[in-house]
């Protein structure tokens, strides 16, 4: 395995045990002002220091690793969904089908991405589980023209061919023969498209649109800094990066998956 | 080619019929009656949500509210908006030109840097340059655009000083000369520009290197260096052009993901553009406003893109014969 490959795991395994043990190991609650601490800079104290509540941004930014890992498998999962029985549907069946799902896909790729996700964030209530689902409603294009190509060139192959002549039904020909052939493509697809619901989420949240405050997100403690960008650099250094090493983690992870 | 772009142009009628039903889709997101109406947001007046009603239809069956929306949508009307009440057509119009020259500019600036970057790295893949354009093309795909911007705000703008962080015009603007007022909007539109630019700048390279190393592989460069042609000539003259050709809708594909973009970037450099419009509208919960947007900023989409695909027949060929 690649060097690169293993530095993306790692840096997903860390993720996943910051959201896991958040409440061991944040120092402080995410949520506790203190007003005799506003605005100091990382210490021994607050190692990232604190923001314009006094609130620890460590302990923050750990709580705020579970709306990253959550976004991520949850968006995912809801382009997954659509973005795999579209591709297939259309794939498999072809002609009439298959126009009228890539024609609709094609409709959706003309709206402008953020347009579209604002959009619907202002008719939906703000709400994490909104948020995710609205990524996922807006991403799963690729996903859908992805699986398409796969399936087109699989259900020609002769073992489905066999399962033809033997009589198994559409969905079950769908469902056992063609799909697993098309995992390792589809998989890789899955996994930089978590990196891609991350930094979508997070943009959303720093235009306040996103994972609404007090619940600690990257992008809305970002957001929260933008306010105090020339007094409490650190506020916009740390959630960033965390945002950056996510996002590379996914990529290298997918990309090393790729090869 | 003038048949080519008649069958274009009647394929954009269902698109475009498309682009107005999941508008209106998204306003009827909630089943049974749209969000808002449910939830009784208190955020809307009952004032705003009696004009809703009246503006959609709300109390007509779905597909006389579709029809009259419809019917009111290609007459470019989206209603008034609920924030000053003026034509929400007219204020995209007054915005929008700020978004298309960023937009353009940035696009500009993605071919002018990505293009040089990805033909040298193809010249010799997995040499040094390579490595390390590779290395920044990871990282570029996995910055966060925003963040980007908020640091180079917090570089340039505020501890250096260099540049202005914020709207289009300084406050002196009106006393400037005529070339202080154009050098006055460059230096604001510097940091809009390059950041948006950033975005698409690691997926372009990329594409620019494997386009480029797959022609460098063709025969016919093959013999053209067995002919003891000049390597730049080749390299410059051959190879690019085949490369440049599948860029151009590479380039068309990228359009929703930049005019998106402009919603981050404007609202982050307070600039009077068409995304800043639609996050304050957003905000506001404006709803005629936003849904003009969506619709206004789709069909730009897919304008951009036919261009795109016009482009592309005139510089190849063979795609008119098809």
């Amino acid at each position: 395995m690649n060097k690169l490959t293993l530095f993306g795991i790692s840096i997903i395994a860390v993720l996943i045990l910051l959201a896991i043990f958040a409440p061991l190991i944040s120092p402080y609650n995410p949520q506790a002002i203190d007003v005799d601490n506003i605005l100091s800079p990382p210490s021994r104290t607050h190692i990232l220091g604190t923001d314009s509540l006094g609130r620890d941004l460590f302990s923050r930014m750990v709580y705020g690793a579970r709306v990253s890992l959550e976004v991520g498998l949850v968006a995912v999962g809801v382009s997954l969904i659509i973005g795999v029985l579209f591709g297939s549907l259309a794939g498999y069946w072809g002609g009439r089908v298959d126009s009228l799902i890539m024609r609709f896909v094609d409709i959706m790729l003309c709206f402008p991405t953020f347009f579209l996700l604002i959009t619907m964030v202002a008719f939906l209530k703000a709400t994490v589980f909104n948020i995710m689902l609205i990524i996922g409603l807006t991403s799963w294009m690729g996903l859908a023209r992805l699986v398409r190509a796969e399936v087109l060139s699989i259900k020609e192959r002769d073992f489905v061919r066999y399962a033809k002549a033997m009589g198994a039904g559409n969905f079950k020909i769908i469902s056992r023969h063609i799909l697993p052939h098309t995992l390792p493509p589809v998989l890789v697809a899955a996994i930089l498209g978590m990196g891609g619901a991350i930094l979508t989420e997070s943009a959303l949240s720093f235009l306040g649109l996103g994972v609404q405050p007090p619940t600690p997100s990257w992008g809305n403690i970002l957001m929260e800094g933008k306010a105090v960008i020339d007094i409490g650099w650190w506020l916009t250094l740390f959630p960033g990066l965390a945002i950056l090493l996510a996002v590379l983690g996914y990529n290298l992870l997918g990309e090393g998956l790729r090869r | 080619m003038f048949s080519y772009f008649l069958k274009r142009l009647l394929n954009l009628i269902p698109l475009l019929l498309g682009i107005t039903i999941i508008s209106f889709a998204v306003i009827h997101l909630a089943p049974g009656r749209p969000a808002y109406l449910k939830e009784m947001d208190p955020r809307i007046s009952l004032e705003a949500q009696e004009q809703l009603i009246k503006l959609y239809d709300l109390d007509k069956p779905l597909f006389k509210q579709y029809l009259n929306w419809l019917k009111r949508v290609l007459r470019l009307d989206f209603g008034n908006s609920f924030v000053d009440g003026r034509k929400v057509i007219v204020r995209i119009r007054e915005r929008l030109p700020v978004t298309l020259l960023i937009n353009i500019l940035s696009m500009v600036l993605i071919i002018v840097v990505a293009l040089p970057i990805g033909v040298i790295s193809a010249l010799k893949p997995g040499g040094l340059f390579d490595k390390w354009t590779t290395f920044f093309v990871f990282l570029g795909f996995s910055l966060p655009g925003f963040w980007l911007a908020l640091l180079l705000m917090l570089l340039l703008g505020i501890k250096l000083n260099w540049l202005p962080i914020s709207g289009l015009k300084s406050f002196d603007y009106h006393q400037l000369s005529f070339w202080g007022k154009n050098l006055d909007i460059i230096k604001h539109l510097i940091l809009p520009v390059s950041v948006t630019a950033f975005g698409g700048l690691a997926g372009f390279s990329r594409y620019v290197r494997g386009n480029m190393i797959g022609v460098l592989k063709q025969n016919y460069i093959r013999a053209a260096y067995a002919q003891g042609i000049n390597k730049g000539r080749i390299v410059y003259k051959y190879a690019l052009k085949n490369a440049l050709l599948p860029l151009i809708t590479i380039l068309g594909l990228s359009i929703p993901g930049l005019i998106g973009g402009s919603v981050i970037f404007e609202s982050i450099f307070a600039i009077p553009g068409m995304g800043r419009l639609l996050y304050n509208s957003a905000v506001a919960r404006d709803y005629p406003m936003i849904m003009g947007g969506l619709v206004i900023g789709a069909v730009l989409t897919l304008l951009g893109n036919l261009l795109a695909d016009l482009c592309y027949a005139w510089a190849d060929p063979r795609i008119k014969c098809k």
